[in-house]
């Protein structure tokens, strides 16, 4: 057993993880976190994905014992975050879900995307999302979502 | 899907990984970024007892000029290549690089140091970093040695590193003005891992041309006749000839084992093409 102190969605937490339990099992039985998803349990398809240290990273392959000192964003941690409650509302109009399964991922992939300035046209976002694999939607959905984001975030801002 | 039973070790230092790895010879493993090996560990494909995780040793996220080189230390991130937040001594090369492995969310946490070690031999380090004709550092009991990557990958998933000793940085030569590059890669979906690569890095300065190919048989290979066509001033009207023809055909067939006519032949050879076209472009 090893014992971490970090932040969870702006929460302090001390806990005595099992060494080898993954972030992702962490969060969802641990502290009952159960936004984040998990898929295939071995980073490649990215249902899993949460921030440390603000930098997206899967939760499947990163180990809880790692995070240490570190600051954990998942899903449940971004009710006040502007670009998310965008994001939230375009995948919503944009059919950028169906089963739901991928789309913490997507979004914490997608917020990060457009931190980065990395949705500059269609084929940039298919790009980026290449890590985050969906098995309803055939796509179209999700970067039409994040295309109408991204211009809604441009233009409140302009 | 989940990683049998281990202890787990945070260390410091790299003198504390050292000491860790000798106590821990037949039973240990170093894990940095984990990119590769929490899948291999949730995969059950190895059951190391104890894991030692380094990713928090100041000094192997150092980079430093030194001498023609410049040293980087094992632990720093694809993402901090990619994101420019190192110097660019290769003209970009090793940015382009990372910015092409796997994911976003891969590449912010795996390391250069983890991927040369694990030596797979679709991964991207190995190849672009044996064109570039790098060197491992690799830090035991009885001090540094150096590994040129010629000779660090011995074979599938293996180095030329014992059980006790850290690989803690890799030597890159900084490339001269007049020097060229290319990486070309071949994946059916973005960020897999790729079933071509062809590197390709000419420094006429350094005396430096390379040609090499990844993705092929247990490790990447260098092309040597195209190699040596290279350094005797090969120009792009040159690749439309049958004799490069002809020497592309040998080095893929003699040098990487590659079946003539087959799929993977045709994938190599497309690669190796493209990646002297862009090169001698540049």
């Amino acid at each position: 057993m090893t014992r971490i102190t970090c932040t969870v969605n702006e929460q302090t937490v001390v806990s005595e993880v099992d060494d080898r339990t993954t972030l992702g099992d962490w969060l969802r039985d641990h502290l009952h976190l159960t936004g984040t998803h998990l898929g295939c349990e071995h980073g490649v398809c990215g249902a899993c994905t949460v921030w440390v240290d603000e930098e997206p990273v899967r939760a499947c392959i990163t180990l809880a014992a790692a995070v240490d000192g570190c600051r954990v964003r998942s899903i449940e941690g971004f009710e006040d975050d502007r670009t998310m409650a965008v994001l939230r509302e375009s995948f919503s109009e944009a059919h950028g879900l169906q089963c739901g399964y991928c789309t913490p991922g997507m979004l914490l992939t997608a917020h990060d995307m457009l931190t980065r300035g990395r949705c500059e046209n269609e084929q940039q976002i298919r790009h980026e999302l290449a890590g985050n694999l969906c098995r309803c939607t055939g796509y179209t959905g999700i970067v039409n979502a994040i295309v109408l984001a991204r211009d809604r975030l441009a233009a409140s801002k302009g | 899907m989940k990683a049998p039973a281990f202890t787990y070790h945070r260390v410091e230092t790299v003198a504390q990984s050292l000491e860790r790895l000798r106590q821990f010879a037949d039973t240990g493993k170093v894990i940095a970024g984990g990119q590769t090996l929490m899948p291999i560990l949730n995969l059950r494909m190895a059951a190391p007892e104890h894991l030692i995780d380094v990713s928090r040793l100041s000094e192997l996220r150092e980079v430093r000029r030194d001498g023609s080189h410049w040293r980087v230390g094992a632990g720093v991130t694809h993402a901090m290549i990619e994101d420019d937040r190192i110097a660019d001594f290769t003209k970009g090369y090793l940015q382009q690089v990372a910015g092409g492995i796997a994911y976003r969310a891969i590449r912010n946490r795996g390391t250069v140091g983890g991927s040369l070690i694990h030596s797979d031999p679709s991964a991207d380090w190995p190849c672009a970093l044996l064109a570039i004709d790098a060197v491992a550092v690799v830090r035991g009991a009885g001090g540094e040695r150096e590994v040129p990557l010629a000779e660090f990958q011995t074979g599938l998933m293996s180095c030329a590193i014992e059980p006790d000793e850290l690989l803690v940085a890799v030597r890159i030569p900084q490339l001269s003005e007049s020097a060229s590059w290319a990486y070309q890669k071949f994946c059916r979906k973005v960020g897999e891992f790729a079933h071509s690569i062809c590197a390709v890095v000419r420094d006429p300065e350094a005396k430096r041309a390379n040609v090499v190919l990844g993705a092929v048989g247990d490790k990447p290979v260098r092309l040597p006749r195209l190699s040596d066509a290279l350094a005797r001033g090969l120009t792009i009207q040159d690749l439309a000839s049958e004799r490069l023809a002809e020497t592309v055909q040998q080095d893929l067939v003699h040098a990487a084992q590659v079946k003539p006519g087959s799929y993977a032949y045709q994938l190599h050879h497309t690669m190796a093409m493209r990646a002297l076209g862009k090169a001698l472009q540049k």
